[in-house]
């Protein structure tokens, strides 16, 4: 590089020897280390050849149309049986994964604001319930809090007969939980289409009100008139048509419970621990995040004569959220890949199914550890796709 | 004439003592819990939570539990089931595999006489006032590392060799998490370098090699190296399972060492580069006398973290087959005589893992002060 910038009229540089040269040397190390890679991955995959070979196990991913022939013991959006395919079994995994991760990550954001919050809080023991919360739950491996919510706790609780009754709506027993599921009946369009229509009806009205607020500085209540618009409108819907809506509930029947919604065990206790654990990071994101807006910020609004709600929400969360955010992205991240562990208590994610039931049936351990780290390279780089839009979005703006 | 109606001259009034609302008892009650009715709520609230979570749980870890006795009779209720607190007994009935698995009772020393090194060398290393520290960070690096090989394995200098399948408990999760950390140290190094390098294939691979491991779970990698490792190699090469395992924590932890090192090599400032290339030192010579130095010292929080981060992942290994801390719990709850206790055995992992993820956490809270000498 230093060779380019030296101007033409001096005299050139004296001539170096080929191996001093730094355009010679970073060539050969390039071609060293390409050379060194190629070798060895030759090396590896003329093994696996042999050994495959020789073991008898098919290669190639033919084996996603064949017949399963297992069962799964949880699939809450597709129907799946044994006579359904090794790709439709993996779909089944990662739907389950998915779903396990959506759970744990809006519980876990909710845990770690409230902890982050709470443990700033002026009040004594709050922040300090708060700092034991955080200090149990990062120390502690997450497996062993899976298996202590799962073994020691969901395991643990009585039989059905003997349910813990939520408000005689929700039941928790040794089988899982059972929570009313909704019962949709014709002309619940028309209230899904008002909901709809509503939350977009919101989302002008907030982007006029910034407009608005830009220019005039008037300020309009946005919030409140978005949180009468969903309630109102969805209602109006539902009366019109009769309320189309029923509930299911569960109800106990000889041994079990019969209708409503099932959370087998391990789904709830997976749940739980990722958001519990993920929560406590979160926490102390939060915390951090919030304590790097300085204390003058808030007394510049203040002597400004805003007030501390607004000063909350337009001054230091903003602010807060530009530190807090790469830091969650990561912890995002961190929970959908930790969700794995749940091939420990055999709740049927993509590890479990994938790596573990169809590896063992195929013995096809190349392409199906492949498409299981596949899967989880893809949503890492979509959720950080996601989060750096949102980042860009929430980042401080430059002259 | 009363103190209080005497007249002073201006500035001379002595200081009132404050109003009593805002000292003592009193006033640190009002001050922290009872601020505001908002602020008298939430403090009734915590105080039910505690009162609802902390009695119950001290309640079956210590005051209802069983502590005295060497069997399961202690542990028994009138009906012959399990108490419904925590069972010691267990504990110390399973402590020696928890510890150290099913290594031979007689060939224990080896790895007790490792303990006591690795704890005088750390406690030196700790210590300000010993000397030596250089030494005895490179010895502990180092030998000590080939040492242990020795010791643990056995199979040479006259002793027995002892299978990797004997091995268990705590012992197994500091080997793996020692083996984890101290073998990424330098491959992360290198990755760090290389991802900073002007090479552009050299720095593609350390990128495409630091993303793929940061970016898929632990677990799918230590089932690549217990189903994939032995189909890449040679036909009746057949290695350990626990040498598989710790392969793969190896290149999983070096991602995330090579990040924290490239933290530290970000830090610092271009005029350290500058200097020492001024003064003709080679890249080579550069990196090890002049930055290394400071970005290692840099970084040595951000290593800890790592640990304690892998320190509470080598509990995964269970799901592999390897009898770990937690899956000697787990085994130990399987046996006949202790059907039934395995929360208590979860109790105890808890404790020990806590205990030594706080403990380094704090130490490493106690590094980032002591070594935050900037503005």
């Amino acid at each position: 590089m230093a060779i380019d910038t030296i101007p033409q009229d001096q005299p050139a540089p004296p001539k170096v020897a080929l191996i001093n040269d730094p355009r010679a040397r970073a060539l050969f190390f390039q071609v060293l280390v390409l050379g060194t890679i190629l070798l060895l991955g030759g090396i590896i995959i003329n093994n696996t050849m042999d050994n495959l070979a020789s073991q008898g196990i098919a290669s190639g991913f033919g084996f996603l149309n064949t017949t399963a022939g297992f069962a799964i013991g949880y699939s809450p959006f597709l129907e799946y049986d044994e006579q359904n395919t090794y790709g439709y079994a993996l779909i089944v995994g990662i739907l389950n994964t998915l779903l396990v991760a959506f759970i744990g990550i809006i519980m876990a954001t909710i845990i770690g604001f409230v902890m982050g919050v709470a443990r700033l809080s002026k009040n004594w023991l709050i922040s300090t319930l708060a700092h034991i919360y955080i200090e149990m739950m990062r120390n502690i491996p997450l497996l062993l809090q899976i298996f202590v919510w799962y073994f020691g706790v969901l395991r643990a609780l009585p039989g059905p007969r003997q349910s813990v009754d939520i408000g005689g709506t929700i039941f928790v027993n040794n089988r899982g939980m059972f929570v009313p599921a909704p019962v949709f009946e014709p002309g619940f369009g028309l209230v899904t289409a008002a909901i709809i229509a509503s939350i977009i009806g919101i989302i002008v009205l907030a982007r006029w009100s910034k407009k608005r607020m830009e220019l005039t500085g008037q300020p309009f209540p946005v919030f409140f008139t978005s949180l009468g618009v969903i309630i109102v409108v969805p209602l109006l819907a539902a009366a019109i048509m009769g309320f189309p809506m029923t509930w299911d509930y569960a109800q106990l029947t000889g041994f079990n419970f019969v209708g409503g919604s099932e959370l087998p065990p391990e789904l709830v206790a997976l749940a739980v621990a990722l958001a519990t654990y993920t929560g406590a990071f979160i926490a102390e994101i939060v915390r951090a995040g919030i304590q790097s807006v300085s204390q003058g910020q808030t007394e510049a609004s203040y002597a400004l004569g805003i007030k501390p709600g607004v000063t909350l929400r337009m001054v230091v969360i903003p602010q807060a959220l530009r530190v807090i955010i790469p830091p969650l992205t990561s912890q995002y991240l961190n929970l959908t890949k930790n969700s794995s562990l749940a091939a420990a208590i055999a709740y049927p994610d993509i590890i479990l199914v994938f790596a573990g039931t169809v590896l063992m049936q195929t013995g096809q351990a190349v392409e199906i550890i492949a498409i299981a780290m596949a899967f989880y390279l893809v949503v890492s780089l979509l959720i950080s796709l996601l989060m750096n839009w949102y980042n860009k979005k929430m980042a401080l703006v430059e002259r | 004439m009363t103190d209080q109606t005497r007249q002073y001259e201006v500035g001379m009034h002595p200081d009132m003592p404050p109003p009593a609302s805002t000292v003592g008892l009193y006033g640190w009650l009002r001050s922290n819990l009872f601020s505001s009715p908002a602020n008298t709520f939430f403090t009734i609230f915590a105080a039910y939570l505690v009162y609802a979570l902390f009695p119950p749980i001290l309640n079956w870890l210590i005051f209802d539990a069983a502590w005295v006795g060497t069997d399961n009779t202690v542990c028994k209720n009138e009906t012959g089931g399990p108490i419904g607190a925590a069972c010691w007994p267990f504990v110390y009935a399973w402590f020696k595999p928890f510890m150290f698995g099913f290594y031979p009772d007689e060939e224990l020393w080896r790895i007790k006489l490792t303990y006591w090194i690795f704890g005088i060398g750390t406690l030196a290393l700790m210590i300000p006032a010993v000397p030596f520290k250089k030494w005895v960070a490179l010895f502990l690096l180092i030998p000590f590392p080939v040492l242990c090989y020795f010791l643990y394995v056995g199979g040479s200098f006259g002793l027995e060799q002892i299978e990797t399948s004997q091995w268990g408990g705590l012992f197994l999760t500091l080997v793996i998490a020692i083996t984890g950390i101290v073998a990424s140290l330098p491959i992360g190094i290198l990755l760090a370098l290389g991802r900073r390098s002007n090479m552009p294939v050299v720095k593609a691979v350390c990128i495409a090699f630091i993303e793929l491991w940061r970016g898929v779970p632990l677990i799918s990698v230590l089932f690549m190296s217990s189903v994939m490792f032995p189909l890449f190699m040679p036909e009746g090469v057949n290695f350990d399972k626990l040498l598989r395992a710790l392969v793969g924590v190896t290149l999983f932890s070096s991602a995330y060492m090579a990040e924290v090192v490239r933290g530290g090599l970000q830090a610092i400032p271009k005029g350290q580069y500058e200097g020492a290339q001024a003064l003709g030192l080679n890249f080579g010579k550069m990196m090890f006398f002049i930055v290394m130095p400071q970005a290692l010292k840099m970084v040595i929080p951000g290593i800890v973290n790592t640990f304690i981060g892998l320190f509470k992942d080598t509990t995964l290994v269970g799901i592999i087959g390897l009898f770990d801390l937690l899956g000697m719990v787990q085994t130990g709850a399987t046996n006949k005589d202790w059907l039934g206790y395995l929360t208590t055995g979860f109790a105890f992992a808890t404790i020990v893992y806590w205990v030594f993820c706080f403990g380094m956490s704090q130490y490493s809270q106690h590094l980032e002060r002591k070594l935050h000498t900037g503005h």
